[in-house]
Order: structure tokens, then C-alpha cells, then sequence
């Protein structure tokens, strides 16, 4: 268990390059698996905090950028007493190099956690070359 | 004289005691009892104590808390994303596995009226102090 405790650990992002948020709030990187399938890209990414409501899932060329937003909460009349992690927004952007069909793209969030079934593009699915050895 | 009587002048140059409430906050907080995970942020009030913790993708039936007088036990699993025929992994990044964490708290917890609410993939947790325990304002008669 010691090593999925290390991975654990969230990731703080730096300044984003591409210049940063209006607001100053922390910035997170999300843990993320991606799964390819036969029809289908899945992206699942851990997002504590977050709701449907609070995620911005924007697609530009080939870039895909998830972005969530959480409201920290602070219990009135408390003292904080120990920290061992921080709230923030969560954001991450992935190049994708696979053709993706743009219209049927679902994405649902449940418990914290963002899926996003991308499907993949016709022209990829179907076209499949056969590789012959050399004669 | 000792380091330590300076105090009863005012003055606290015992080099150790800000060393020991380190140690002692360090220590009471993360040995022996608990793990690396899962994180949890603790708030503490006069009468009440709140944890959160960040527990993604987990089935509220999966988490599992027990409290005996100042110990707060937290445990959990999520399941392992199973993969079918075909399908292929390009990331693999998220926890899958059990956890369990143990806290102590800073007084003994009522524990019949400890809630619990997960929302959002957040546990958040609200242990009040036990009635025992709350300090009782005594009021000085005078003669």
C-alpha cells in the first residue's frame, strides 16, 4: 500500500503557461486513467469537490481540456486543526491524437469523479489495413 | 535554577518547549496509528470536531467509520476499473485498493451523535464532543 500512498499525494500545478485564472485559487491536477477502447476513448478523472454543474470540459482541435471548479468549505466558528490536503480547482489538458467524433461526446460526473467517453471518429473505425510481410 | 522556572518570571526561554509542541503535534497526530491515506483535514471548535477527507469515486456503502471515545477509524475501498477484452490502458493513474485511517481527536466524541455526509466525492464528518466531558461553568459564591 506504500507505493499507492506516494501516487496519492495530489499534484500542485505551477503557474499555468498559458497564463493564469482571474482567480487566485490553487490549482490541481487531477488523477487521471484513460482507457482506449474498441469504439471509444474513456477519461476518468478524480475530482473531489465537484458536480456536474462545476466542470468545464472544452475541446479545441485536438486539445481537451477538463476544469473543475470547487467551493472550499469551512465549517463555521472552527479552528483549522490539521491540514493534510489542500482545496483547489482542478485542470488538465491532453492532446489527443486520435480522430474524435465531436458530437457524441458524453461526459457525467458522480461521487467526485468525471467520465468522459469520447467516441472515436468513423474514419478511424473502420479503416483498418492489413499489413502483409514482405514476399 | 532550571531553564524552567524562568517561566514563573515571564519569560520562556526554555529552548524545548516550542520543540516539544512541535514533536507533540507531529507525533499525536501521525504515529503510531495512522496511514498515508486517505488525506483528511481536521477543524476543531470548542464542542464539535469536523473531518473531511477526499474520497473520488467511492460508494458511500464502501466507507466505513467507527468511533471509540477519541479514536476515529475510517475505512474504505474502491474498486479496481476492470478492463475488457480489447480495451488498453493509456493512463493509469487513480488509487484503487483498501485504506484505513485512525485519528484521535482532541476529546472524547459523543458517539451517538457523530453524522456523516459524503457529497461530491467529500466525507465530511461532524463529532461532537462527548456531553461528559464539556466543561461546566462554576459559578464563585461569594460570602
Amino acid at each position: 500500500m506504500s507505493e499507492a500512498a506516494k501516487e496519492v499525494q495530489k499534484k500542485e500545478t505551477t503557474t499555468t503557461e498559458k497564463g493564469e485564472h482571474t482567480r487566485a485559487r490553487r490549482l490541481y491536477t487531477p488523477a487521471v486513467d484513460i482507457i482506449e477502447r474498441k469504439d471509444d476513448i474513456v477519461v476518468i478523472a478524480d475530482m473531489p469537490g465537484v458536480d456536474e454543474t462545476a466542470v468545464d470540459i472544452t475541446l479545441e482541435k485536438n486539445e481537451l481540456t477538463i476544469y473543475g471548479k470547487v467551493e472550499p468549505e469551512v465549517p463555521e466558528k472552527h479552528a483549522l486543526h490539521l491540514t493534510e490536503y489542500g482545496i483547489g480547482d482542478y485542470k488538465r489538458t491532453f492532446t489527443l491524437n486520435e480522430e474524435v467524433d465531436r458530437n457524441n461526446i458524453q461526459a457525467t460526473v458522480k461521487n467526485g469523479v468525471l467520465r468522459i467517453i469520447l467516441p472515436k471518429g468513423e474514419a478511424l473505425k473502420t479503416r483498418k489495413i492489413a499489413v502483409r510481410a514482405e514476399a | 535554577m532550571l531553564w524552567s522556572d524562568l517561566e514563573r518570571f515571564g519569560l520562556s526561554l526554555d529552548p524545548w518547549r516550542d520543540f516539544e509542541r512541535v514533536n507533540r503535534a507531529l507525533t499525536s497526530w501521525n504515529a503510531p496509528t495512522s496511514a498515508e491515506f486517505p488525506a483528511v483535514n481536521v477543524w476543531v471548535a470548542e464542542n464539535n470536531a469536523v473531518v473531511t477527507s477526499e474520497l473520488p469515486g467511492v460508494e458511500p456503502e464502501d466507507i466505513d467509520i467507527s468511533v471509540a471515545g477519541k479514536t476515529l477509524t475510517i475505512r474504505g475501498s474502491r474498486k479496481f476499473e476492470e478492463l475488457k477484452e480489447g480495451e488498453s490502458f493509456h493512463r493509469r493513474e487513480r488509487w484503487h485498493g483498501q485504506f484505513t485511517k485512525t485519528l484521535e481527536m482532541p476529546f472524547s466524541i459523543e458517539s451517538g451523535k457523530v453524522e456523516a455526509i459524503f457529497v461530491k466525492g467529500v466525507l465530511n464528518i461532524a463529532l461532537p464532543r462527548a456531553e461528559a466531558e464539556k466543561a461546566r461553568k462554576i459559578s464563585v459564591k461569594s460570602v
